[in-house]
């Protein structure tokens, strides 16, 4: 899920300036999970934008915010408070943020900084572990991708860098190419460890990505 | 053909030594470094941006070395370029007369001074192994045919002291694979380990015509050992060693590093460890002509 993280209260206070009037809105997906903008950051945001002079008109979590049919609807719902507020805050990722500018022609303000698409280690704990290359390469790498899991994306194996197994960039971080090397000699695959890598293909989506997957006669892959 | 190579070919025991650029345009330091080193050694590397540090440029200062009649060994890192910039200078390089160059990643942007600079590594040291034989093949990395080739020398770096090592080595030997034709290995000080690691090399390199010299650091004092062994991955300095550079008082220091470098440089040479070796000292360029006199290479 997309991992992302509460900007400090200062900060979108400062975004806010002289505006008075904000209408929340939250996502009851991955903001939700990560504690950003889930119902309860939602009225506790709402308590301490009071408590600092504010007037909240309206404060909804969405049920997926990037969904952008679903928050013209929700806005046509809450048309009052959506027409006479002077700006959104929106606590979910940065494309739920953008969701809510398709709706609003108003001034909206991120309230959180959208981090990476992460795994769940346990309970409020992430990891980066795809960094959404637009071509897959797992399969090369024995399912531990280097693209994103090692600090320079290196294909062909580890830099001088490994120290006792983890990386020289963040040593909190374990090496993707030990990871890498010791999960192809559990699979007996090795070999496959000697391949050597091209680049990648680094437009293999072009950037901004677009898809209708409605086309199922779009020939699969070409984004 | 730059010197550098044709003293690997021919067998003899090759010596390099190491420029780095200022940070900014005074230059008098370096250009005194080149002007005491150039005929001394075989060649000099110049590094790129080290460290992720922003300095003066690696393929300007290679070709001062190449024009006041050194031989340079123009260190090319992925981290700040993509494959377009990549292959333009080396294409710019070798018009400037520059004919060795050596492949690297690079260190990581966060431990340098800009740190919020966008690391590029479209391309890693492999890819840029493979990159460069192919221009000296002729054509380009999309398959496009280029309007004369380069004729590079490719050199590629290891570290024999890396923990775990066997994947290590096997990114040694892709990079054998990929095109390199030397070596120049992180700084070693454990001549044991050192030995070790080199008959695993031979043994991968019999039959190719690919060289090998160990990369010495000098050591300037206890401390410098102390904070390598504790900070820089994959460099290792002995006990016996720390304990040899603690022996002296601390105005000696230097010169017992510069003693313990010459000593080992003998030993790989006498005992045919390796090719040559890359002796760096790391801003202290003066004293590696007294080092290459202690180990009578000069
Ligand atoms: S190769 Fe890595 S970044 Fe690309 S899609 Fe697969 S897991 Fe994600
Ligand atoms: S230590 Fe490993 S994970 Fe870190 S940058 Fe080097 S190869 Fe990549």
């Amino acid at each position: 899920m997309i991992i992302s993280q509460q900007k400090p209260f200062e900060e979108i206070l400062e975004a806010l300036g002289d505006q008075e009037k904000v209408y929340l809105v939250g996502c009851g997906e991955c903001a939700t999970m990560t504690e950003s903008g889930g119902e309860n950051e939602i009225v506790d945001m709402k308590t301490r934008l009071e408590a600092a002079g504010k007037t909240v008109l309206g404060n909804d979590v969405a049920h997926a915010t990037c969904h952008e049919l679903d928050m013209k609807r929700i806005f046509r719902q809450s048309k009052d408070a959506a027409k006479e507020t002077d700006a959104f805050i929106v606590f979910s990722c940065g494309a739920g943020t953008q969701s809510v500018r398709e709706a609003t022609d108003k001034h909206v303000i991120p309230g959180t900084n959208t981090l990476f698409l992460g795994n769940v280690k346990r309970n409020l704990q992430y990891e980066e572990k795809c960094s959404l290359c637009g071509e897959c390469v797992l399969d090369e790498y024995g399912s531990i991708c280097p693209v994103t899991r090692c600090a320079k994306g290196i294909l062909n194996g580890p830099c001088g860098g490994t120290n006792n197994g983890q990386c020289e960039v963040d040593p909190d971080k374990p090496c993707a190419w030990v990871l890498i090397h010791n999960q192809l000699k559990k699979e007996d695959r090795i070999e496959q460890f000697m391949k050597i890598q091209g680049p990648k293909r680094w437009n293999a989506v072009e950037r901004p990505g677009r898809l209708d997957a409605r086309d199922k006669d779009e020939e699969k892959g070409a984004a | 053909m730059g010197k550098y190579r044709e003293a690997a070919e021919s067998g003899k025991f090759v010596v390099s030594g190491e420029i780095g650029p200022p940070k900014g345009t005074q230059v008098d330091d370096m250009l005194h470094h080149i002007d005491l080193l150039k005929d001394m050694v075989d060649g000099l590397n110049v590094t790129d941006n080290q460290s992720a540090v922003l300095r003066l440029g690696s393929m300007a200062v290679s070709h001062h070395i190449v024009s006041v009649g050194g031989d340079a060994i123009f260190q090319m890192t992925t981290r700040d370029r993509n494959r377009l910039a990549l292959q333009n200078d080396l294409m710019s390089a070798h018009f400037l007369g520059i004919r060795n160059v050596l492949c690297l990643t690079g260190d990581h942007v966060s431990v340098g001074d800009h740190k919020d600079a966008r690391e590029v590594y479209d391309f890693e040291s492999v890819q840029l192994i493979q990159a460069v034989k192919k221009m000296n093949e002729g054509s380009d990395w999309a398959g496009n045919e280029l309007q004369g080739s380069t004729d590079f020398y490719i050199g590629a770096v290891v570290t024999p002291e890396s923990n775990p090592i066997e994947p290590q080595k096997a990114k040694f030997e892709k990079k054998i694979e990929a095109g390199a034709q030397f070596f120049q290995t992180q700084a070693v000080y454990d001549m044991d380990n050192f030995q070790n690691f080199m008959e695993y090399a031979r043994g991968v390199t019999e039959g190719k015509d690919v060289k090998i010299m160990a990369g010495l650091v000098v050591l300037t004092s206890v401390g410098m050992a102390k904070y390598m062994n504790k900070f820089v991955p994959g460099v290792f300095v002995p006990d016996n060693l720390l304990e040899e550079m603690a022996s002296v008082p601390k105005e000696e220091a230097t010169k017992k590093g510069m003693e313990i470098c010459a000593r080992h440089i003998k030993l790989l040479k006498e005992k045919n460890v390796c090719d040559g070796v890359h002796v760096m000292a790391i801003g202290k360029e003066e004293i590696v002509p007294e080092i290459l006199q202690l180990a009578d290479l000069i």
